[in-house]
């Protein structure tokens, strides 16, 4: 073959981004169509993303942002839904519409350390067991599953009363009782995966444990623990609100929802607005985070396609 | 399918000991000095260092972890600060009032969900199998608590048509115990006013604490029927022509059950976590109040103990369903 011939077989000009990416885009674009072929799912998308919104603008946007530190203003106590108060206001004359939108921020904050502590505690656990297998599995597995075979909750109003209540060791407790399932998780997806055969061809060339776990194991498991996290935010949301409500939590005046809930459960049934409003901002939260992880699972596990 | 029994019990005295070290571990995890804890806010130097001495928490932990094992066996779990009752003599004062509620909720969430799922899968895309979706999507991230006092303000506070809370009216008579579970005491000894009665007080609560795990049995019965009703002997069965109840009930609801009793076990574990709240919203005189209770006082002991019975229970239930799940299916008998 002349220099020439060669020559006339290389590209003239250098490949475009789209061109470069070409395989990314197309798995990208699918995605896009099966998520908005699922109605649930992009109700889900939207109520998370309007969440994260709230959370994000939220001190910006509320109408009474003194009410979030706990002002007192006995002149409006406990006054219905109006127009200068959508959700009206609590025992102090604070705005329950401005609490509950403050409320979101500290939500997020919760869920993600939450769900965030329990995959960095899980995953690496996870795939320690599933490739070093032996002893080390059997170790770690039982551990995960005396865990699991305690109600979370209880487990975690035992930590909080130990530790004594307050946010920070709500989030603590919460999130030791979170990383098993994680465990469990990753520990099958991978077990499946050790002896697939891109796993070995790594091995033959060199790569040493750490690089195939971290390299070659660690990106095909994220499926599966983005759809669990996703869904484990919402559970997180639940966890954390609950124990608000038991007065282990977030301590009022702090504009946790769950904490709102547990002063506002005295003032029924004639200011039902102080409970009911908080308590539907965890429900569409929370329905939020779950709708977009069925439709996360959909998109990422191809055998969950309909 | 012994052997799996016995493996299984055998696994079960292992999780029970993993428990134990881990209620262990919580109570010194605790800030501060378990001695003075468990002493109480107002005692002197003097008694916190008897009370260190007489527990042995002056000496090495595997020895501290014996001692306590060793209590715990011998039904000494301490002392509540709260009520001033021995730790064990509450939990078995509390625990019937949670047994009854727990399992008369599981009892409605799968003889309620699995007619749902199955009716739903049968009746895939109708209006029917929709409006049972919505359903389920919506009862999972309902806040358990939140359910319970909604509906207490509705059915209770505003229409009137159930009690506020508690097990019966103060005004009762209890009847003399013999199960300690108020509805089958009240029908043993044939006293049927009072039975309703107490019915009538645990629908609520009941409601509250089924409704998540409802709609999570549903989900999981209906997504295997639809899988199981896809499969080669059901359409096999269809072209015998056997008649469609035949179908589902026998040949396809068998097979579809093993997933839904998973899901029926791990929702029995957040029902277990959840009676905590009920209980708080429904002033149910349950374990679950008695822990809340004891946490917003730093009660220690209770709350390990209350941890320990309902961790207990859960673990016994799982061992339960694993046996039930061996018997239906013949595969699981080899694992464990």
């Amino acid at each position: 073959m002349t220099e020439s011939a060669l020559q006339r077989d290389l590209p003239t000009t250098d490949p475009t981004w789209a061109e470069r990416n070409h395989a990314a885009l197309r798995t990208l674009r699918l995605y896009v169509r099966t998520l908005f072929r699922n109605a649930s799912a992009v109700l889900g998308l939207g109520l998370v993303l309007f969440f994260l919104a709230i959370a994000a603008v939220g001190p910006w946007i509320i109408p009474y942002p003194e009410d979030a530190a706990g002002a007192v203003h006995m002149d409006r106590k406990l006054q219905p839904p109006s127009a200068e108060h959508w959700f009206g206001t609590d025992e102090v004359g604070n705005d329950v519409f401005s609490r509950v939108v403050l409320g979101t921020r500290l939500t997020l904050q919760i869920a993600l350390i939450v769900t965030g502590v329990a995959i960095l505690i899980g995953v690496p656990l996870g795939m320690i067991a599933g490739y070093v297998g032996g002893a080390v599995q059997e170790v770690i597995m039982r551990v995960t599953d005396i865990f699991l075979g305690v109600p979370g909750l209880i487990l975690a109003i035992a930590i909080v009363g130990a530790l004594g209540p307050g946010i920070a060791n709500a989030m603590l407790a919460l999130s030791l009782v979170w990383w098993p399932g994680y465990v469990r998780l990753v520990q099958a997806k991978t077990l499946s995966l050790k002896n697939e055969i891109y796993v070995d061809a790594a091995r033959s060339m060199g790569a040493g444990p750490m690089r195939i776990v971290f390299v070659h194991l660690l990106p095909n498991c994220t499926s599966p623990i983005v759809v669990k996290a996703s869904m484990d935010m919402g559970m997180a949301i639940l966890g954390a609100a609950s124990l608000g409500f038991l007065g282990l939590g977030a301590q009022p005046p702090e504009p946790e929802w769950g904490a709102m809930i547990s002063i506002a459960r005295n003032y029924l049934p004639d200011w039902w607005w102080y409970s009911f409003f908080p308590g539907l901002a965890i429900f569409i939260t929370v329905m939020g985070f779950n709708l977009l992880g069925d439709g996360l699972r959909d998109i990422l596990d191809p055998q969950h396609r309909e | 399918m012994l052997n799996f029994a016995l493996r299984r019990m055998a696994w079960m005295a292992v999780m029970l000991v993993g428990l134990l070290a881990i209620t262990f571990s919580i109570s010194h995890i605790a800030p501060g000095d378990p001695a003075a804890l468990a002493a109480g806010p107002d005692a002197t130097r003097e008694m916190v260092e008897r009370i260190r001495v007489e527990h042995g928490l002056d000496r090495p932990l595997p020895v501290q972890f014996a001692l306590y094992l060793g209590n715990i066996l011998q039904g000494n779990w301490g002392q509540s600060i709260n009520t001033r009752h021995a730790v064990w003599d509450d939990l078995v004062l509390f625990f019937p009032a949670t047994f009854e509620l727990v399992v008369f909720s599981i009892l409605i969430a799968v003889s309620i969900g699995i007619p749902l799922g199955v009716l739903a899968a049968v009746r895939q895309n109708t209006w029917l199998d929709h409006s049972i979706r919505l359903v389920t999507v919506g009862g999972v991230a309902l806040p358990m608590f939140w359910l319970g006092l909604m509906i207490q303000l509705a059915l209770a506070l505003h229409f009137g048509w159930f009690p506020l809370g508690g097990r019966m009216d103060m005004m009762t008579d209890p009847v003399a115990p013999i199960t300690h579970l108020l509805l089958v005491d009240t029908l043993l000894h044939g006293e049927f006013s009072i039975f309703v009665e107490c019915l009538h007080h645990i629908v609520l609560p009941a409601a509250a604490l089924s409704i998540p795990a409802l709609a999570s049995i549903i989900r999981v019965n209906r997504a295997e029927m639809l899988e199981t009703l896809k499969q080669d002997y059901v359409v096999n069965a269809m072209a015998q022509g056997l008649s469609t109840v035949r179908i589902v009930a026998i040949y396809a609801l068998r097979n579809a059950m093993l997933p839904t009793m998973a899901m029926i076990g791990l929702r029995f574990g957040w029902m277990l976590g959840g009676t905590v709240l009920v209980e708080t919203v429904f002033d149910w005189p349950g374990i679950g109040l008695y822990a809340v209770e004891s946490a917003i006082n730093s009660d220690f002991e209770p709350i390990m103990g209350s941890t320990i019975v309902l961790g207990f229970f859960f673990m016994l239930t799982n061992l339960f369903i694993d046996i039930i799940y061996a018997l239906l299916d013949p595969r699981v008998r080899e694992q464990i």
